[in-house]
C-alpha cells in the first residue's frame, strides 16, 4: 500500500515535470544524468541545461532532480492506453530472408529486461509435413484487430488501442491467465518469479504501460511493439538488430513499411511477394504479415550453424516429432 | 413454540450427536486441521516466492486449482439441484437426506472458488474485478453467477434450517453453552410455527427452490464457457455447457451418497437413512451415468471422426497409453460403465457396493476434469518448441498437491463442525407426517420407477 502511494507519487512528481515545458527529455549536467525537476526547495544557485531540442536553458539547482530514466519519455496510463493519434501499425516479416541469426530475440530480451529463457520473440522451425521445405519463422505478438485475449481479460489490464497495438498493464493484471490460454499463436509468457537482475535504475523509474519494463511478478507480458520507441520516432528493437532486414515496420495508414535499410509500399510488397497472416482462419485480424519462404537468400540449415546445443535441442525435440 | 412429543423423542435420538465432542471427533479434527496448516504454509510459500513454485508454466497455465474448482462447484449440486427438485416434487424420502445435500453444496461452493483464488497470479488486486470488471468477460459472468450461487446456497440452507434450529431453541434440556442457545434463538428469527409463519416459510423454501436450479445450471455453463469460449482444441466445443451441467449432477449425486453412506455408519443413522435411499439414489446416479456417457461418446466420436489436426493432437495424448491413456480409460470408461453394472444388476446393488461405485465414479470425474484441463493446454495450435520438460509436460508440485489436499480437508472439516450444530438429520421434517400431494402420489410413483 504504502510503495503504491509512493509510486503515486513520483508519478504526480513526472507529470509536473512534464508540466515543466521545455525541459523534458534527456538533459545532460555537468557528465552526470540529471535533468530538471519541479521540486519546491530553490536554492537561488542557477544551472544551465540542456532542452530535448538543443536549446540551453537556466534553472534553479535546487530544481534538479536526478533522473535515471530519462532515455524513456514517460506518457500517462490514459494516454498510452489510446495509442498514438491516426495511426495504425504493421509488421511484415519476410521469411525469404531468415537465417535463425536470433538477433531479434536477444534485442528484444535487453530490450525488456528479460531473462535468456524468457522469449517475448521466438523463432520457430517449421515443417507442415514431411514432404514440405523446413523453414525459420520468427513470432511476435500478432497484435491482432480482432484479439481474442483482450476480450477476455476480466479487468481491462490488456487491451487493445486505437493504433493496433495490444498492450498489458503489468498494474492492473491480476495473474488469471485468461488471455494466454485465450491467445491461439501462445505469444503470451508469464512472470512466474520475480525479474532477476533488472537495473537498479529500470526498478526505480516509474511505471508506464508503454515500457514494459520491468516485467511484474505475477502478470502477463509479452510483445509489445516497443511503442516507447516508436514515440522517440524509432524502429521496435527487433527490427534493427536484425542482420538480414526480416522484419518490416511501419504505418498501415501511411501504406508504409521499413526494415531500416529498404522503405517500401506496403500494399505493393504484400501483393508482389503474396504475403498472407498465420492462421487467417481463426478470424483473428493479426497486424503481422509474413512473405513466404521462396527464392531464400539462405538455406534452411544454415539456421542451425552457430547455436548452442541448449538451443538446437528445442528445436530437436520438435524435429523429433 | 410447543414442541411435539414425537419431535421430542426424536431430539432426544440426536441430541448426544450435537452435544459431545468424542474421542474420534477430537483425533479426526485434530488431523484435518494439520493438514489445513499444511496447506496454508504451501499458501504461504505460493504468495512468497511466486507461482514458480507451482507445476503450471507458460503453456500449461492452468492445473490442479481449476480442475478442483470445477470439482468442487460440480459436487455442489448435491443439495442445489438434487434436493431443490426432491423438494418440487414432493418426494417423501427426501426427508432424512436433504440436508446432507445442502450441507455439501454450501461447503463446496464456498471451497470451489477459493481454488480460483489460488490460481490468480496477483491475488493482492482482486478487487481490480470490482474497479475494472468487463462485462465481455466469462470471468466477470463466472464471479456474478457464482456470488449469487452462494448466496442462494446459503439461503437455502438457512431456510430449510429454521424450524430445526426453533425446536434447538426451544428444547431447555440440551447440554450446550450460553452463546450456542443465544445463536439458535438469533438465528431463528422469532420462528415460533404460527400458521401464518409456517406458510410463508414452506412458501420461501419452495420458491427458494425453484431459484437455485437455474442459478446452479447456469453457473456450471458460465465454468463450461470459460473453457468453450476460447481457441483450444478439446475446449472450443459447443456442447460444453450441457456436458458440464450432467457431469456436475454427476458427481453431486455421487458425493451425496458417499456422504450418506459415511453418516449412517459414523451416527448409526440405519433407521432413517436406509437401503431404500441409496436404491433411489443410485438409481439416479445410473441414469445420470447413462446420459453423460453419451455426452462423453458423443463429444469425442465427432472430434475422432473428423480428426482434424489440432483436436487430433490432443486425442493423440488422451489415447495413448504412455500419456493419458489409462487415465481416459478410468475417467471416461470405467468411472461411467462401472456404476452402471453395479446399480443395473439388482443382485450387486448392495447400500456398500452403490458407495464404492459412487466414490470411484467421483474420483473419475475428478481425473476428467484434469483431463479437459490439461492435454489440452499441452496442445497449443503453434506447437511448443521447448527442451524444458516443466514447459512441455505439467506435473503438479507438493504445493499444489497440499492445497488440494487442504481444500479436501477444509470440505470435511466444515462438514463436521456444521453436523456438530445443527442434528444432521432434519428433526422437523422428519417428525411430520408425509405431505400430501394432489391426484397423484409421487411418492408412489417413484417408487414404481
Amino acid at each position: 500500500m504504502k510503495k503504491e502511494q509512493n509510486q503515486s507519487k513520483k508519478k504526480t512528481g513526472r507529470r509536473n515535470f512534464l508540466k515543466f515545458g521545455v525541459l523534458a527529455g534527456g538533459a545532460v549536467v555537468s557528465g552526470v544524468g540529471l535533468t530538471a525537476f519541479a521540486g519546491d526547495n530553490k536554492t537561488g544557485e542557477k544551472v544551465k541545461v540542456m532542452t530535448t531540442d538543443g536549446k540551453l536553458a537556466e534553472v534553479d539547482s535546487g530544481m534538479l532532480h536526478s533522473c535515471n530514466s530519462c532515455s524513456s519519455s514517460y506518457v500517462s496510463n490514459e494516454e498510452a492506453r489510446k495509442g498514438i493519434p491516426d495511426r495504425k501499425f504493421v509488421m511484415v516479416v519476410d521469411l525469404s530472408r531468415c537465417k535463425n541469426a536470433r538477433k531479434c530475440v536477444s534485442a528484444c530480451q535487453n530490450m525488456h529486461y528479460l531473462p535468456k529463457d524468457k522469449e517475448w520473440i521466438t523463432v520457430n522451425l517449421m515443417q507442415e509435413t514431411e514432404t514440405t521445405a523446413p523453414y525459420w519463422m520468427p513470432k511476435t505478438c500478432f497484435h491482432c484487430d480482432e484479439p481474442p485475449c483482450t476480450k477476455v481479460c476480466p479487468v481491462g489490464a490488456t487491451f487493445k488501442r486505437d493504433d493496433g497495438i495490444v498492450l498489458i498493464d503489468n498494474e492492473r493484471c491480476i495473474g488469471c491467465k485468461f488471455c494466454m490460454t485465450a491467445c491461439p499463436y501462445s505469444a503470451r509468457v508469464f512472470n512466474w518469479d520475480k525479474p532477476k537482475n533488472i537495473p537498479e535504475e529500470i526498478l526505480n523509474r516509474p511505471y508506464s504501460v508503454e515500457s514494459g519494463a520491468p516485467q511484474v511478478v505475477g502478470t502477463v507480458g509479452k510483445c509489445d511493439f516497443c511503442p516507447d520507441m516508436i514515440r522517440k520516432g524509432k524502429l521496435p528493437d527487433c527490427v534493427t538488430a536484425c542482420p538480414n532486414g526480416v522484419y518490416f515496420f511501419g504505418d498501415i495508414n501511411e501504406d508504409t513499411v521499413t526494415n531500416g535499410d529498404e522503405t517500401l509500399r506496403f500494399s505493393e510488397l504484400i501483393k508482389d511477394k503474396a504475403g498472407y497472416r498465420y492462421m487467417e482462419e481463426l478470424g483473428t485480424q493479426p497486424s503481422v504479415y509474413y512473405l513466404p519462404p521462396v527464392d531464400r537468400n539462405f538455406p534452411f540449415e544454415s539456421g542451425l550453424k552457430g547455436l548452442s546445443e541448449e538451443q538446437k535441442s528445442k528445436y530437436h525435440f520438435n524435429t523429433d516429432k | 413454540m410447543k414442541i411435539e412429543n414425537k419431535t421430542k423423542e426424536i431430539l432426544k435420538e440426536f441430541s448426544p450427536q450435537i452435544e459431545n465432542f468424542n474421542r474420534r471427533f477430537k483425533i479426526l479434527s485434530a488431523i484435518l486441521i494439520v493438514i489445513m496448516l499444511f496447506a496454508l504454509y504451501a499458501f504461504y510459500m505460493q504468495e512468497k516466492e511466486g507461482h514458480i513454485v507451482t507445476g503450471m508454466r507458460d503453456n500449461v497455465v492452468w492445473g490442479l486449482y481449476i480442475a478442483n474448482f470445477v470439482f468442487f462447484i460440480g459436487i455442489s449440486y448435491a443439495g442445489a439441484l438434487i434436493s431443490g427438485i426432491l423438494h418440487l416434487l414432493k418426494v417423501e424420502w427426501r426427508k432424512p437426506i436433504i440436508r446432507v445435500a445442502e450441507f455439501i453444496t454450501v461447503i463446496s461452493t464456498v471451497i470451489g472458488p477459493l481454488f480460483i483464488l489460488l490460481c490468480m497470479g496477483r491475488l493482492d488486486r482482486i478487487y481490480n474485478l470490482v474497479l475494472y470488471g468487463r462485462i465481455q468477460s466469462p470471468i466477470i459472468w463466472d464471479v456474478i453467477a457464482i456470488t449469487t450461487y452462494i448466496i442462494g446456497s446459503f439461503l437455502f440452507l438457512y431456510l430449510a434450517m429454521i424450524r430445526d434450529l426453533a425446536i434447538l431453541r426451544d428444547s431447555p434440556d440440551l447440554k450446550i453453552g450460553k452463546f450456542r442457545r443465544w445463536s439458535y434463538k438469533f438465528l431463528a428469527i422469532g420462528y415460533n410455527g404460527t400458521a401464518k409463519q409456517d406458510k410463508l416459510l414452506e412458501d420461501s423454501i419452495t420458491i427458494m427452490s425453484a431459484i437455485i436450479i437455474p442459478i446452479a445450471v447456469i453457473v456450471h455453463s458460465v465454468l463450461a464457457w470459460i473453457f468453450g469460449m476460447t481457441l483450444r482444441p478439446g475446449w472450443h466445443s459447443t456442447i460444453f455447457a450441457p456436458y458440464f451441467v450432467i457431469a456436475a449432477v454427476f458427481s453431486g449425486t455421487g458425493v451425496l451418497i458417499v456422504a450418506l453412506w459415511a453418516y449412517r455408519r459414523y451416527f448409526h443413522l440405519e433407521k432413517y437413512i436406509t437401503k431404500k435411499h441409496f436404491d433411489y439414489l443410485g438409481m439416479l446416479l445410473l441414469i445420470l451415468a447413462a446420459i453423460y456417457g453419451y455426452f462423453t461418446f458423443s463429444e469425442y466420436l465427432t472430434d475422432w471422426y473428423t480428426s482434424e489436426t489440432w483436436n487430433a493432437r490432443v486425442l493423440e495424448k488422451l489415447f495413448n497409453f504412455n500419456e493419458y491413456g489409462w487415465w481416459f480409460l478410468f475417467a471416461a470408461i470405467i468411472g461411467i460403465l462401472l456404476p452402471m453394472i453395479v446399480i443395473g444388476i439388482p443382485k450387486l446393488r448392495t447400500i456398500n457396493s452403490v458407495t464404492a461405485v459412487s466414490f470411484i465414479a467421483v474420483i473419475a470425474l475428478w481425473v476428467k476434469r484434469y483431463l479437459i484441463i490439461v492435454p489440452t493446454l499441452e496442445t497449443p495450435l503453434f506447437p511448443i518448441q521447448d527442451n524444458r520438460i516443466e514447459w512441455i509436460k505439467y506435473s503438479a508440485t507438493w504445493v499444489e498437491w497440499a492445497l488440494t489436499l487442504g481444500g479436501v480437508a477444509t470440505f470435511i472439516f466444515s462438514f463436521m463442525l456444521l453436523s456438530k450444530y445443527v442434528p444432521i438429520i432434519p428433526v422437523s421434517l422428519v417428525s411430520k407426517p408425509p405431505e400430501k400431494t394432489e391426484s397423484l402420489n409421487v411418492e408412489e410413483k417413484v417408487e414404481t420407477v
